[in-house]
């Protein structure tokens, strides 16, 4: 079931952690005892879920940063797995 | 640190640990009878400053730490854990608190959140307030369930951990009830390891394959039940394992403990190991400790094998297992993990876990009382030793 719509407004769980860790070299997700280590990719994706902006105004964002990339349809299936890791939330 | 030019001494390349276990005192209201701390915990009274911790935690995180577990003993004993919680905050940790909720109310629930932590991990002996408090050797199960509603309701993410051995493990269906009661995000139902105090009274606690079999039975019930809501792990004890675990993810490779008196260890058991100098961080900093120490590079890698591991095909997978158990058991720590198959002394294993099965139950074997795990006993064992 699809949780990601356009005007969805994404931004990160409370009981998450999202940073970046210069010795990794990499944006990470922390919780109780573990950590994920997050592709470029989607820690650029991650740093933009604000709870500002929708998931339309953050493709639009990674657009104009990534001209070279079609990143539309890759945005949401992640905002999709990073919502049932319970990474992020929506309103 | 190796000199600017020169080649490094090793050749194995040294990840730089991803997790440091502060263990800030040994001290503990409970007792309980399997706790992995050492039987010596009477003799280490020098505990490390807030300064001493202040300097530790900046080394480790310099060098990529990211997890910092606050245990113990009974880290809420430290008068300075505020202090702690804050400047590992500052520096970028994520800041786990392992407790038992002794020592502990709703104002210094809240002072923690306010200092930054992330994470409260409190333990459960059993899930009734009888069998609780007799486990932890003191009257404790109220008061731990307020402690596990305040952590929910000040917005933390609820770890439970309960504890499994052969005097509760029975209780599983109730325990993971009362997990849901109190609303858990993770629940770790962790098997008893026979290490330390544990390893004295392997024989009262080591469950019977029958209990394993519906332990694991109940644990996949609500597993699934609970996809989605409740994160339940479930590991089975190792001395039922043809296979040993990946210790530690390996000696050297992931884990830091610091011991309440500075002594840096590979592993919180890995002090009893003979023949090994485990540097302290009064003297040393973190980074020589890591990279450079003997200690540390002892058992890294697999060059330090001997058979079976050193041919084995499976041996980087699984390391061959635990040093503390190897040496334990077989006398020897640069030993297979007896718990493998494959290893001469599996025997060592198998016959305590059949000694086990046929004793389980019966009124005289059942009947040895439990060594609980406070200073008296240590000095009264230790000493005797």
């Amino acid at each position: 079931m699809a949780v990601i719509a356009d005007l969805s407004i994404p931004f990160l769980a409370p009981t998450f952690r999202f940073q970046w860790e210069e010795v990794q070299n990499c944006h990470v997700i922390l919780y109780p005892e573990g950590m994920v280590k997050l592709s470029a990719s989607a820690g650029e994706i991650l740093r933009r879920c604000d709870g500002q902006r929708s998931v339309a105004d953050l493709i639009i964002d990674l657009k104009q940063q990534f001209p070279d990339h079609d990143l539309g349809p890759d945005v949401k299936k992640f905002l999709e797995e990073a919502h049932e890791h319970g990474w992020i939330r929506t309103r | 640190m190796s000199m600017a030019g020169s080649a490094p001494v090793s050749p194995i390349a040294v990840k730089p640990p991803l997790w440091l276990l502060a263990e800030l005192t040994y001290a503990c209201p409970l007792q309980c009878p399997y706790c992995s701390n050492p039987m010596e915990i009477a003799k280490y009274k020098n505990e490390l400053s807030t300064e001493d911790w202040f300097r530790v935690l900046q080394q480790a995180r310099k060098m990529g730490a990211t997890q910092l577990g606050f245990s113990g003993g009974e880290p809420l004993i430290r008068r300075d854990l505020e202090q702690l919680i804050a400047e590992a905050r500052r520096l970028g940790f994520y800041t786990n608190l392992i407790t038992s909720g002794v020592g502990m109310d709703e104002n210094r629930v809240r002072a923690f959140k306010e200092a930054g932590l992330d994470h409260i991990q409190v333990s459960f002996q059993a899930s009734t307030e009888e069998l609780n408090n007799f486990i932890a050797g003191t009257d404790a199960f109220e008061h731990k369930m307020e402690m596990a509603r305040q952590v929910k309701k000040q917005g933390y993410p609820m770890v439970l951990c309960f504890v499994l051995h052969r005097k509760n493990e029975d209780q599983i269906r109730d325990i993971l009830d009362l997990a849901v009661a109190l609303e858990a995000d993770y629940v770790e139902l962790a098997t008893t390891q026979y290490y330390g105090w544990a390893y004295h009274n392997r024989e009262q606690l080591l469950p019977t394959r029958a209990q394993l079999a519906h332990a694991e039975m109940v644990a996949k019930e609500y597993q699934e039940k609970m996809k989605g809501r409740m994160k339940i792990y479930y590991v089975i004890p190792d001395y039922y394992e043809t296979r040993p675990k990946r210790c530690m993810d390996g000696w050297g490779s992931v884990f830091l403990t610091i011991a309440p008196d500075g002594t840096a260890l590979p592993c919180h058991a890995a002090r009893q190991l003979p023949g090994l100098e485990f540097p302290n961080v009064r003297e040393k900093d973190v980074a020589w400790i890591w990279n450079e120490s003997p200690a540390f590079g002892r058992f890294r890698g697999l060059d330090w094998m001997k058979e079976p591991c050193r041919s084995c095909p499976e041996k980087e997978k699984d390391l061959g297992g635990c040093r503390c158990q190897a040496y334990m058991l077989t006398g020897d720590a640069a030993n297979a993990d007896p718990v493998c198959d494959k290893s001469p002394l599996h025997h060592l294993v198998t016959e305590q876990v059949e000694r086990v099965q046929q004793l389980a139950g019966q009124k005289e074997f059942e009947a040895k009382p439990l060594v609980f795990r406070n200073m008296a006993n240590s000095k009264r064992i230790t000493e005797n030793a």
